[in-house]
């Protein structure tokens, strides 16, 4: 399935870089990345659990050809989640991700070179990328090719015996176009293959036991060593009458673990002054999925199946979000190094709705309600994105 | 599927390249206004994308920002 699924991306690929290297005939006046350093600090919380930390992104040019990145990033993470704390105590846990990126513009095209690191006590996860941006057609089309291979440790914090590893590959194209003098549209395109260790080490099923007496007990879970998942993706930017923009997008997502999943989002910016000085935006987004094939909030007994899953990602849910943000410019005489610099917060507001997730920690002390007749979970989420960027 | 999509591709390419760009570099003012990107900071629009990526099962197409988050 892997093969056949490399296979056929391979091709296409191919296929892409030939069209994309044929065609450069109306090939645009490429541009760099623009200079910039932001500093944010982000936050989620919901659902019992809070991870907040920094991210900090530099982005500097060097000449006309060559743009540098660096982002530093970390989650820190505290509580405790519903199936964390239905089988176990709470926790903390940190990660920090590094991420080093080169752009370099030869002649009307743009090549990237990128790699990550990402460092926890039970995972290690480093990743490479490449990708290719074209311009074509006067400039009204731009075609973003990118590649990338992941390469995951994973441990467990409790058994110094455990370790497994998982590899990841990620093939997209994006094909952006101008379609009037007012919109934008983008067209993405990706597969993602995975091999290995895909599951949590520490997650647990439940399935019904008559031996004890809350009704059942549980045992690890097991996922399938592979997934392959395709996903497409269009976008439209458009220009309204007066200075504002909105924006739309949909999302298709399959993958070999019989998921399907859809979203839509919506996203107005209003700017108040000519200058930029205040920007306004809002959001909703509707996410929606099935659970996969080998999910089951209760299986019947134990070791019911080969693979089983009671990841509540992998359930049937709903995902609404709402957003709000500001943006605001400083003005001159409080600008930084005699550049732009805008401060920026965002909130978002995100509830999750399961359908067949059930909520085991209503048992408490009680063993008055029967497995499987819980109710079904949801829970709310707050997402703070507050952050200084520095126009260099 | 692709036996077919992509010789469609190719000829919209071809026929493409002969077409003049219907939208002037000098009528995309609009355009060119910073509130018209599909993300206009990317530090903000990737921690995001982190953020469903780690809590739904759905991956990828992101756009520009997208690329995976290297975490379980």
């Amino acid at each position: 399935m892997v093969v056949e699924a490399d296979v056929v991306v391979t091709k296409l690929l191919r296929y892409c870089l030939a069209l994309g290297l044929i065609f450069p005939i109306y090939a645009s006046a490429a541009v760099l990345p623009e200079e910039r350093a932001d500093n944010l600090y982000h936050a989620y919380s919901g659902g019992g659990v809070t991870i907040d930390g920094p991210s900090v992104l530099i982005r500097k040019n060097i000449g006309n050809n060559v743009s540098f990145s660096a982002n530093y990033y970390v989650d820190m993470i505290s509580g405790a989640s519903i199936d964390v704390e239905a089988t176990a105590s709470e926790y903390t846990e940190r990660r920090d991700q590094y991420s080093l990126g080169v752009d370099y513009l030869v002649d009307k095209t743009t090549i990237n070179f990128g790699y990550t690191n990402s460092s926890e006590s039970d995972y290690e996860a480093q990743t490479v990328g490449f990708g290719i941006s074209q311009g074509f057609f006067g400039d009204l089309s731009t075609i973003d090719l990118r590649v990338s291979y992941g390469s995951d440790e994973v441990f467990r914090n409790d058994d110094e015996y455990f370790s497994d590893e998982a590899q990841h590959r990620r093939y997209g194209v994006s094909w952006n176009q101008i379609l009037t003098q007012k919109l934008i549209a983008e067209l993405s395109v990706e597969t993602v293959t995975d091999e290995g260790y895909l599951n949590n080490p520490y997650r647990t099923v439940r399935f019904l036991d008559p031996t004890v007496s809350q009704g059942f007990s549980y045992q690890p879970e097991n996922y399938p060593r592979t997934r392959n998942s395709d996903a497409a993706a269009i976008r439209l930017k458009y220009r309204l009458p007066y200075r504002a923009s909105i924006k739309g997008e949909y999302r298709r997502y399959a993958d070999s673990w019989g998921i399907t999943a859809d979203n839509v989002e919506f996203r107005y910016t209003h700017p108040l002054e000519e200058q930029d000085e205040w920007i306004l935006e809002g959001k909703i987004r509707y996410y929606q999925q099935t659970s996969a094939d080998f999910y089951s909030d209760l299986f019947p007994y134990s070791n019911a199946t080969n693979f089983r899953a009671r990841d509540k990602e992998l359930s049937n849910y709903t995902t609404l979000a709402l957003g709000v943000g500001v943006s605001y410019e400083l003005p001159q005489r409080w600008s930084l190094l005699n550049r732009r610099n805008t401060i920026n917060l965002y909130w978002d507001h995100i509830l999750f709705d399961y359908e067949d997730f059930l909520d085991v920690t209503v048992h408490g002390d009680s063993t008055a309600i029967t497995p499987g007749s819980e109710p079904a979970y949801s829970f709310s989420a707050n997402v703070i994105r507050l952050f200084w960027t520095v126009r260099i | 599927m692709l036996r077919y999509l992509l010789p469609l591709l190719a000829v919209s390419l071809f026929s493409g390249c002969t077409v003049t760009p219907w939208v002037a570099p000098y009528e995309r003012q609009y355009l060119a206004d910073p509130i018209m990107g599909f993300e206009r900071d990317p530090v903000a629009a990737s921690y995001m994308n982190h953020v469903y990526e780690a809590r739904e099962a759905a991956r990828g197409a992101e756009g520009g920002s997208g690329g995976g988050c290297g975490c379980n």
